[in-house]
């Protein structure tokens, strides 16, 4: 495959494949943006793949208090999901398990689409009858008695369709520490991109699959070829100085927000350049055939 | 097309019965149609070309060029439009309004807003007693909406409310939100003796702490709630308030335990 060069990094000439994915968002807000914080960590806690976690999720955008509902600091999560059922699943049990729970939060819809999604009117039941409805500005809230207050729930939140799994960009170093310090500056750069998560842990992932493996059963397993310590392998497509690949995964509430996102890591990456960073940039694909949505990183060059 | 403008050309003989007057019913009449309509309440038998001069065919947006504390029903049912009252209005405005909007001027007569279930009814002067309140013989008042009173609310202020919210920038008169079943009544300035008299569930946010509850009523402290700042900030969008009243932990009160007891009366903490 031909090879483009920015900055001296050399960006292969290939395309990230990703699936078209429904999702939801809620803000959470807390009397500091520390608990708003927690609250949202914990929720999108195990919640990096739908592999196995039910759903992806992360923190999308922290919220200064005159952009949320109550004035009162907060964030706004993201949840991914391939089902609708099991997007709402994941979306009740997490924001009663975590957020319910958490000191002093308050949770409110963040998603504009057609499809509603039960938020407060599934966990007013914890109430047990002390719940109290109330409906402000055309909007439907549950007020929940808790030990410290109350818990503020919106009633219900929406889901999009048009959302998008899977965008992604592998950064191959020299060294793991190079690598590292690539996948951090792409993670930093996308943080900024509204609309868009990295649901891996801080934004990056070491284990990229592929799909299917020789077990039985095993829907994805390791990306033998981009693992170094297999580069004696036919398959293998790293380069010898290459010692260590990074993946950063981006869901976005849009295409054009997983776009806008790859155009931001490929820019704080080739910014860093060859010699403190990644020496090279690629993408994984299915060839073509899985995914609905193709990013060729040669139209996302800064 | 203009606004249909029913121009007052003397003070009413009688009570005059305008609730067919909305956007609803006039969309589907002539000029000639909407001056027969017959609006007396006595023997005058008063027509709407005998009381109002009438011109332009929009019937979205209606307005009344004059008040009169005669003119009862104005709004009446109506789900979508506007109507505008350069004036004051009798009894009974906005009865069972289910959608659009209704700018009263001037003062209201008892029952504005009476099972009013959706829309917004504003008046910019006071409002009579039991605003928002059912009549004899029905279960529930107000359903929904939003009542803005720039002005003062007479006696029982929202009562039997079951849902909406009803603000109140001047004080109102005794017993406000008394029966409440649910819902959300606002009164700034000083609210009159016993407020949430044998109210159920529901909220009153009060501007001054009161100088008399229901004996039903149980201090339940301040603890931080989100509630407050929504509410506070909507009030604000809304124009109701210049700057936030409640604050994260407003002062509360329970009750009124002489029924359910699932209340609340607010003020700031």
């Amino acid at each position: 495959m031909s090879k483009l060069t920015v900055r001296g990094v050399e960006i292969e000439d290939t395309f990230a494949e990703a699936f078209g994915m429904k999702a939801t968002a809620v803000i959470i807000t807390a009397p500091t943006l520390k608990w708003a914080r927690q609250a949202a960590i914990t929720m999108t806690g195990f919640a990096t793949s739908v592999i196995a976690c039910g759903c992806e999720a992360a923190i999308d955008v922290e919220l200064p208090e005159a952009q949320t509902p109550d004035g009162r600091p907060g964030v706004r999560v993201m949840l991914f999901s391939m089902s609708t059922d099991e997007l709402q699943k994941q979306l009740q049990t997490r924001v009663g398990q975590c957020v319910l729970t958490s000191p002093g939060s308050a949770c409110f819809a963040a998603m504009e689409g057609a499809d509603e999604m039960k938020l407060g009117s599934a966990l007013r039941y914890f109430a047990d009858g002390f719940q109290i409805s109330k409906k402000i500005g055309g909007r439907h809230f549950w007020r929940m008695p808790v030990m410290d207050g109350e818990f503020l729930c919106e009633a219900t939140t929406r889901m999009t369709r048009a959302a998008v799994g899977g965008g992604n960009l592998l950064l191959l170093a020299e060294t793991s520490a190079k690598a590292l310090v690539a996948a951090e500056a792409a993670v930093a750069a996308i943080e900024a991109v509204p609309g868009a998560i990295m649901p891996f842990p801080g934004g990056i992932v070491r284990s990229g699959s592929k799909v299917g493996g020789k077990y039985k059963g095993m829907m994805a397993s390791t990306n033998d070829a981009y693992a170094p310590t297999l580069r004696h392998l036919p398959q293998s497509k790293l380069r010898p100085d290459i010692n260590a690949v990074l993946e950063i995964v981006i869901d976005g509430e849009t295409s054009d927000a997983v776009a806008a996102s790859m155009r931001a890591g490929i820019a704080a990456v080739t910014k860093l350049g060859p010699a403190r960073g990644a020496k090279g940039i690629t993408a994984g694909n299915y060839g073509g055939k899985l995914g609905k949505f193709h990013y060729h990183l040669r139209d996302l060059l800064p | 097309m203009s606004a249909i403008v029913f121009t007052l050309r003397h003070e009413p003989p009688e009570r005059l019965d305008l609730s067919r007057l909305v956007p609803d019913v006039l969309v589907e009449l002539t000029k000639s149609e909407i001056e027969k309509i017959e609006i007396g309440t006595t023997k005058y038998g008063s027509r709407v070309g005998d009381i109002f001069r009438v011109k332009g065919n929009n019937a979205a947006n209606v307005v009344f060029e004059a008040g009169s504390a005669r003119f009862d029903g104005v709004g009446t049912g109506m789900t979508s439009g506007e109507v505008r009252v350069a004036g004051e209005v009798g009894a009974q405005t906005g009865r069972l309004m289910r959608g659009g909007s209704l700018l009263i001027e001037g003062d209201a007569g008892p029952f504005a807003a009476s099972c009013m279930s959706g829309g917004r009814l504003e008046v910019r002067g006071n409002a009579g007693d039991r605003l928002g309140g059912p009549l004899a013989g029905e279960m529930a008042g107000m359903k929904g909406g939003v009542v803005i009173i720039r002005g003062r609310a007479g006696e029982r202020a929202a009562n039997r409310m079951r849902r909406g919210l009803i603000a109140v920038g001047k004080g109102s008169g005794d017993y406000a939100g008394s029966r409440m079943i649910a819902g959300t009544l606002v009164v700034l300035g000083k609210a009159g003796a016993m407020p949430g008299y044998l109210m159920r569930r529901g909220t009153i946010v009060l501007g001054k702490t009161p100088t008399e509850l229901s004996p039903g009523f149980v201090e339940t402290g301040a603890p931080e709630i989100a509630f407050s700042g929504l509410l506070d900030r909507w009030l604000v969008d809304e124009g109701i308030l210049d700057k936030p009243l409640l604050g994260r932990a407003p002062r509360r009160w329970g009750g009124d335990n002489a029924v359910l007891g699932l209340g609340e009366v607010f003020v700031k903490g």
